[in-house]
């Protein structure tokens, strides 16, 4: 088993690219419902972590803006670490998550040894 | 009560009472002799009670033999009473005005000093759980023995083991401090978890002891509870999950002690009053910012106190199980979950989700494909209905089983 990162993108200032509020709510439970699943297979590498949706971004001018950022067009929402046997694997669990639904995508990237 | 009964359940309940107090008076080290004297003291009631009959306060009787074999005790082992703490030796040295103090403040505070001394982390917890059914409960032997379904010298040398262990890692019993209390509770809660299971899932006919295994372990929940210091959101989450389970207990099985699934128990049989404590200590569980395994199992068990099938109810199931596992992965709660999400989603869903697990090796795995592939593809949920009755072990499972298998072929 390897470890894989899953980052979830999605553009949050573009105004028409926003969830209705019912869209979101469902967007709870299919996330739960996400996690859940994952766990039940018993594949989440780390515990869950939540994480701030403002945030700040420091400029190549070490300039620090606050968020939403709207010079990043997809920010993070979010990131999780999960055991998977291989790539296939790992874009499986990536395939079904809900951020997709919202339009966003998901980073997948596999661990590595500092010697490999 | 006819004395058949009467004697084995008070010597269980002050054995462990009278032990605590002397083994914090003593200290761990000395706790042998702390069990010859109790052991002694129901030796001299058996006697005396099958000749003279059961006197009137039983429990007094046994007090002030206790005392007196204790003062005896120091009296005659001047060794002995070198090797303990300046201060008793100083109460000893004047045996005529030592006086065990067998208050129900001191019996309280003694049982909560010993859980935090058995439960120590530095222990097995296989050799915490058959300390506290000694220690803490008053089990014998055979009993304990009984409940594993293993034999008595197996137990035997697996407590001695334990109490040695004990003595290596334990200077001083001593009532918690807010440090150890903090450090130790998840530890406690653990045992009296795992206690409580050993009753509510072991697989022992004897119900009795079943029942009296739970019994204790909410015992010992409530002594927390009791206890400002130790009373904490985690351990009436824990409360409030044993009353839920123990309020199904009549419901489970059958005469013949066969296991009745939760679909079809009768609800008549559900004990409201444990139901309503449940609640209570699920309301307790709910200050601070805290969310432990227990506060979710609690959830869980709350919302099966609901018979009735509503969209509402396995939603929340479903969400907390989603989060059971999340904290802590176990095969069990993965099955259930997925149980849970065919409830609110539909089997078809629910299959997906199932055949993802591969846990090919527990029989519950194949039981809930079983489950959810009849009315989708019968020929399929009989294939693995007969799977999990190659797993089976124990006959209530194989008899459940063979009842789905006789259902679909019938």
């Amino acid at each position: 088993m390897n470890d894989f990162l899953l980052i979830f993108r999605r553009d949050f200032t573009n105004k028409d690219a926003q969830p209705s509020p019912e869209e979101l709510q469902n967007s709870i439970k299919a996330w739960q419902n996400w996690f859940g699943g994952i766990a039940a297979q018993n594949k989440l590498a780390r515990p869950l972590q939540r994480w701030d949706i403002a945030g700040k971004v420091v400029k190549a001018d070490k300039h620090v803006i606050n968020g939403p950022f709207v010079e990043i067009k997809e920010s993070i929402g979010g990131l999780i670490i999960v055991k998977a046997e291989n790539y296939e694997e790992a874009v499986e669990i990536a395939q079904s998550c809900p951020i997709l639904e919202l339009g966003g995508t998901v980073e997948v990237r596999m661990a590595s040894d500092p010697e490999g | 009560m006819e004395q058949q009964e009467l004697i084995p359940h008070l010597f269980r309940s002050e054995y462990q009472k009278i032990v605590s107090v002397l083994c914090r008076l003593f200290g761990i080290a000395h706790m042998e002799i702390a069990e010859d004297i109790v052991s002694d003291t129901f030796l001299a009631a058996t006697e005396t009670w099958s000749t003279k009959g059961i006197p009137e306060n039983p429990t007094a009787w046994l007090y002030t033999v206790a005392k007196n074999k204790t003062k005896n005790y120091l009296k005659r082992d001047n060794l002995f009473q070198q090797k303990l703490s300046p201060e008793i030796q100083y109460h000893a040295a004047k045996t005529e005005e030592f006086e065990l103090d067998l208050s129900v403040k001191n019996i309280g505070d003694s049982q909560l000093a010993m859980i935090f001394t058995v439960c120590n982390p530095k222990i097995s917890t296989e050799s915490q759980v058959a300390l506290a059914l000694n220690l803490l409960c008053g089990f014998g032997i055979q009993e304990i023995a009984d409940a594993y379904l293993t034999n008595k010298e197996v137990v035997y040398k697996r407590l001695q083991r334990a109490k040695e262990k004990l003595k290596e890692v334990n200077v001083r019993i001593e009532q918690p401090g807010f440090a150890e209390i903090s450090e130790r509770m998840e530890t406690v809660l653990t045992t009296l978890y795992l206690l409580f299971s050993e009753g509510y899932y072991s697989t022992t006919q004897n119900v009795t002891l079943r029942r009296d295994f739970c019994a204790e372990a909410m015992r010992l929940a409530y002594l927390l509870t009791d206890q400002e210091r130790t009373n904490l959101p985690e351990v009436n989450a824990l409360l409030s999950l044993m009353c839920f389970h123990v309020s199904r207990f009549d419901a489970r099985a059958n005469q013949d002690g066969e296991t009745i699934l939760y679909h079809d128990q009768d609800e008549s049989l559900w004990n409201q009053e444990l139901i309503d404590q449940g609640k209570y200590y699920l309301g307790l569980s709910a200050n601070g910012n805290l969310l432990t395994k227990y506060h979710l199992e609690a959830g869980i068990a709350y919302w099966h106190t609901h018979k009735e099938d509503t969209q509402e109810k396995w939603l929340q199931i479903l969400q907390l199980y989603n989060n059971l596992l999340i904290i802590e992965y176990s095969p069990i709660v993965a099955l259930n979950r997925t149980f849970a999400l065919g409830k609110v989603y539909g089997k078809a869903a629910a299959i997906v989700e199932a055949e993802k697990l591969k846990l090919t090796g527990n029989l519950f795995y194949y039981s809930l494909l079983g489950n959810l592939y009849t009315n989708i593809d019968n020929a399929v949920a009989l294939q693995h209905y007969r799977q999990a009755l190659l797993l089976a072990n124990s006959n209530a499972d194989k008899a459940t089983i063979t009842r789905h298998i006789q259902h679909l072929t019938a």
